[in-house]
């Protein structure tokens, strides 16, 4: 009798805890993605008005040639983006794991500081930095090194750095939790059989950390195709990507079933993604620390 | 030996590298917002008039204030919920269990336009009214998955055997959680609370998605200055923002020293005894 009692509360505490966050996903992420699914099927009227007749013609529309240029455009600038993040964060991830755990928290928190604070007026200092007549091209110019600005704004290139800028340091903490997990024990033994560094590297460090660096390349290549305003600020507009293709659907264009396919689109690539991540043994907690 | 020194300098450098890199945009946010020109693209000479100018600003201090609010209320029910939806869900292994707490990973993993994009149409089509309340519950659905995981993973290197002597001697279970669960998972919360703080800070997809015509963010004001150039004067806030997130840093370092130092001593005077 009291037992029964006894679990029952305990049933109930639990009930009370678990219920705000239930409620929340349900009527906050759930519900509006249900939402975006079915919006996705609706056909676009005159003046934006939404008719409730089903088609599949958002979908069809995204083949148009013009389109296809623009998920070009955003592939290019995504895939180099988490190439470069990888391969520029790898090496600092490893020296936070070396380093002591005070330098090492230390430094991740300085490198997470100036996103703290404000990453877009810090990303418009590269407006600044790289204008023709700014930071960089001066004094390439005062050292005669260059004669002509150099074209550094407004092009692939100032998208790139500042997504690079704006991903890295997210990027870094997987991979650094992932080397940390390392057993150095296994680098020994590497060694001690006669692998080289760079050997063991490859066939040791690299093959056991990879789910670091796979984490790595969801957290930068997700938020790289949907970030319109890098595109806006530091491509001056020249280029579209995903992102700003979807976010002119509910400004300028008004067509929200279009919009919500792209979305729908853009949703099941990522999920793809994660699904093959979890799949080889990737944490989905790491995507969030 | 000797090479491997070699390696490790030249691991150091590069890492000196990067965070120059990191550095060079703050430190020309910095230096920018002395600048005379207003255009703040080219430097022409010191003033700091943007400071005087700023502080008597109260359509900037406005935006400032609802960035604030906004942040504030967003901090509290993330962690709020976030917290006790990861204690709650802690032990559940039920399909609905299941569907709830991989959904608390949606907002993480799918770009936040998306996301921002399915909210504003729920709400256009349920016929609520946008503006900070709907902002706050916006900020929040990003901010919470941060602070689930951080208590989550405070909660799985917990003990459970210290819950169960609770229960036993005698504690109920609201005395239980303020005096034996919170307590030992309050690092996770706090992390949380302040991820949900900084990213609600600096939110502006979902927030220009959801906020009303009389609603603006101090990242909505800088998106929307982009074109015609940054005032100065935002560098100056920025800085002033910069400047007392530093002196967080270092007092906490600070701190936490101070208190490794005592613990040290106290661990001390522990063996001598």
């Amino acid at each position: 009798m009291k037992k029964s009692e006894k679990s029952k509360r305990a049933k109930l505490a639990n009930l009370i805890m678990q219920a705000p966050l239930a409620v929340w996903m349900i009527a906050f992420v759930l519900a509006p993605f249900a939402l975006l699914a079915f919006m996705s099927f609706m056909t676009k009227g005159p003046l934006g008005i939404i008719q409730y007749k089903p088609t599949i013609a958002n979908y069809k529309e995204m083949f148009n040639p013009v389109y296809a240029t623009v998920i070009k455009q955003s592939l290019v600038v995504a895939v180099w983006t988490t190439i470069l993040t990888v391969l520029m964060g790898y090496p600092l991830a490893s020296f936070i794991a070396k380093v002591k755990a005070k330098t090492s928290s230390l430094l991740t928190v300085l490198l997470m500081l100036p996103l703290w604070v404000s990453g877009l007026v810090v990303l418009y200092s590269f407006v600044i930095l790289l204008n023709s007549s700014g930071v960089i091209n001066s004094f390439l110019m005062s050292i005669h090194l260059i004669k002509e600005p150099l074209e550094l704004l407004y092009n692939n290139f100032a998208i790139i750095v500042g997504m690079i800028y704006m991903f890295l340091p997210f990027a870094v903490l997987p991979m650094y939790s992932s080397i940390e997990k390392l057993d150095p024990g296994l680098i020994e033994a590497s060694k001690d059989l006669g692998a080289g560094p760079v050997k063991t590297f490859f066939k040791v460090t690299l093959p056991l950390t990879s789910p670091g660096i796979f984490a790595a390349v969801i957290l930068t290549f997700i938020p790289c195709i949907g970030y319109y305003m890098v595109t806006d600020m530091l491509g001056g507009g020249t280029s579209l990507m995903i992102g700003n293709l979807i976010y002119r659907q509910f400004t300028v264009s008004r067509d929200w079933p279009f919009g919500a396919a792209l979305s729908m689109v853009l949703a099941l690539i990522i999920f793809l993604m994660v699904f093959i991540y979890t799949k080889l043994g990737g944490d989905l907690d790491d995507l969030g620390a | 030996m000797k090479k491997k020194t070699l390696v490790n300098k030249i691991h150091k450098i590069y890492v000196i590298l990067l965070f120059l890199f990191f550095y060079a945009p703050v430190a020309v946010m910095v230096v920018f917002s002395f600048n005379t020109s207003k255009a703040n693209v080219v430097w022409q000479g010191f003033t700091t008039k943007w400071y005087s100018k700023l502080m008597g600003d109260s359509e900037l201090w406005k935006i400032f204030g609802t960035t604030i609010l906004i942040a504030v209320l967003t901090t509290v029910f993330a962690t709020l919920i976030g917290t006790m939806g990861a204690i709650g869900y802690k032990k559940s292994k039920s399909r609905f269990a299941k569907l709830i707490t991989n959904s608390v990973y949606f907002p993480i993993v799918i770009p936040e336009i998306v996301l921002a994009v399915a909210m504003f149409m729920i709400f256009n089509t349920a016929g609520i009214s946008l503006g900070v309340p709907i902002i706050v519950i916006g900020n929040t659905t990003i901010c919470l998955p941060y602070v689930y995981i951080t208590v989550k993973s405070r909660l799985v290197g917990m003990d459970p055997s210290i819950e169960e002597a609770s229960l036993d001697l005698g504690a109920d279970r609201v005395y239980t959680l303020f005096h034996v669960t919170i307590p030992q998972i309050m690092p996770g919360i706090i992390s949380g609370a302040f991820m949900a703080f900084s990213l609600s800070l600096d939110e502006l997809i979902v927030t220009s998605f959801l906020a009303d015509a009389g609603t603006t963010t101090l990242p909505m004001k800088v998106y929307s200055m982009m074109k015609k150039g940054v005032s100065p004067e935002i560098n100056a806030l920025t800085t002033i923002i910069f400047a007392v997130s530093i002196l967080g840093v270092a007092a906490y370092l600070i701190f936490d020293a101070v208190k490794t130092h005592q613990d040290a001593k106290a661990k001390h005077k522990l063996v001598d005894l």
